[in-house]
């Protein structure tokens, strides 16, 4: 069995090999039509455009849910804000995310019609991101639980509010506390991105599918695929390692023993 | 946007969503056992301080712990048939596909409960002869495996989600059975409603009862 890498300069119309492996994309010669290799690397920007929108919109509502859980249950308003969060995490990781992206993609839309215009790329990065929104509240919730109780209390005592507290002192203590599973948190994003293929997002994984059913070259086809998820991972995984390294603070907890799962 | 689940009856839960829940559930617990013992053999392959057994091991667990459960599937269900030389159905593709991704992860869980014994345990048990499959046998595993029951079961439910992802190569499960469901009654969003509500009912309440015995089972030290 050997492997034949000439697919990836063949032209996705015709099938014969181009002169050029990269040519419709980049503008290198913007008249002839892509190669494999022009929709394999515009499939990449796609996994990486639906993992990207998908991890700002996760973080800033999990950083929102996980901090709303930690409120002080000292009155009703602060248990129905803790009580929502829970629903909400709750309800988004007891549902499959494949099934959480039909919902966004068939269901809702039919609820909210100004919804229909919503691409599909979006819809899947709306699912992917409340996904793992729920997750990413449940580590900043470890987070801030995992704080010496002295951190609040010095808050309170300095007379900070509660908005304040959080702002100045438990956010960003917890924050950098939960870097490392956050970072695997950020990875997986890369890896659930895959199911946009579901709903016809031109990403990596329906590029395996299709360019495999084109080709019939399924090796060398999901092989470039898989490096290239892997590759994003791992980049990513760089990409948080120097920011625990910008935000580290000289003296102060680190991660190694916060039980978290 | 009205809801018309009038559709919804016993007749089309046997004969659309019965099938389905079945192939998702035997997956899931086929998945479960095979993927708890060879979990435990990469586990032990890899605290076993031989370079020959850990380093595969590792690599094993990495690669798979590094691809996206989706190009899993794929991979599998391409390479079975060049590999046994005859094609293989959906299903037993999906099987084989989970019970190699699933081991990979199961053995982290199981890598961390034996880490998670205290080492005095495991002197004690040298300073009394065992030898390592012994010490393995008798002190470590049976510990291990008491505080690694809450976390198995959470990694089942995350399984049984993720089995909805054989539609990538077109198995029957149940979100399959959900959809052809709603094709054959033209109510699509009714049904993907459905299989969202059963699919959380089904996770919703295994996490209660994860959480219930996660509290009976903790060993107080």
């Amino acid at each position: 069995m050997t492997l034949d890498w000439s697919v990836f300069c063949k032209d996705t119309l015709t099938g014969e090999v181009a002169p050029r492996c990269f040519s419709f994309l980049f503008g290198i010669d913007p008249n002839a039509d892509p190669t494999y290799l022009d929709w394999l690397i515009s499939a990449w920007g796609w996994t990486l455009a639906v993992a990207g929108l998908s991890l700002g919109l996760a973080f800033i509502l999990g950083v929102l849910i996980g901090t709303l859980r930690t409120l002080p249950q000292n009155n009703a308003f602060h248990r129905s804000l803790a009580f929502l969060g829970t629903v909400w995490v709750e309800l988004f990781r007891n549902i499959p995310l494949l099934v959480q992206v039909f919902l966004w993609y068939h269901v809702v839309p039919a609820f909210f019609p100004w919804m229909k215009s919503f691409p599909s790329y979006l819809l899947v990065s709306i699912a992917l991101g409340l996904f793992t929104s729920a997750r990413i509240a449940e580590q900043i919730r470890a987070g801030i639980q995992a704080l010496p109780s002295g951190q609040r209390n010095a808050a309170i005592a300095l007379g900070m509010t509660t908005t304040q507290s959080y702002r100045y002192v438990l956010l960003p203590m917890g924050m950098r506390i939960i870097i490392p599973p956050l970072t695997s948190e950020c990875m997986n994003i890369i890896k659930n991105s895959s199911v946009a293929f579901a709903v016809s997002v031109p990403e990596l994984t329906l590029f395996a599918l299709q360019a495999q059913e084109e080709t019939s070259r399924g090796i060398e086809i999901y092989l470039a695929v898989t490096g290239l998820y892997v590759v994003s991972a791992l980049s990513m995984n760089r990409l948080m390692a120097w920011v625990e390294r910008k935000v580290r603070l000289p003296g102060f907890i680190t991660a190694s023993n916060t039980a978290m799962h | 946007m009205n809801l018309d689940l009038s559709f919804y009856n016993w007749a089309l839960f046997t004969s659309y969503i019965q099938k389905g829940l079945i192939f998702s559930v035997q997956l899931t617990v086929i998945a479960t056992l095979g993927g708890i013992l060879f979990g435990t053999v990469l586990a032990l392959m890899r605290l076993s301080g031989k370079p020959w057994l850990a380093l595969p091991a590792a690599a094993y667990v990495n690669t798979m712990r590094s691809i996206p459960l989706v190009m899993v599937i794929l991979w599998f269900f391409l390479l079975m048939p060049l590999i046994i030389g005859k094609p293989i159905g959906v299903n037993l593709s999906a099987i084989i596909t989970f019970l190699a991704f699933e081991a990979a992860y199961f053995s982290e869980i199981v890598r961390a409960g034996i880490q998670s014994i205290p080492k005095g345990q495991i002197y004690a048990g040298q300073a009394l002869g065992m030898s390592y499959s012994q010490n393995m046998r008798i002190v470590v595993l049976p510990q291990a495996f008491r505080n690694m029951i809450p976390v198995f079961m959470t990694q089942t439910i995350i399984l049984f989600q993720d089995t909805s992802l054989v539609y990538a190569i077109g198995a029957y499960d149940l979100l399959k059975g959900f959809e052809i469901a709603g094709k054959n009654f033209g109510r699509p969003i009714e049904t993907y409603l459905l299989a969202a509500v059963t699919y959380f009912l089904i996770c919703f309440t295994l996490s209660r009862i994860v959480k219930h015995i996660q509290e009976k089972v903790a060993i107080i030290r």
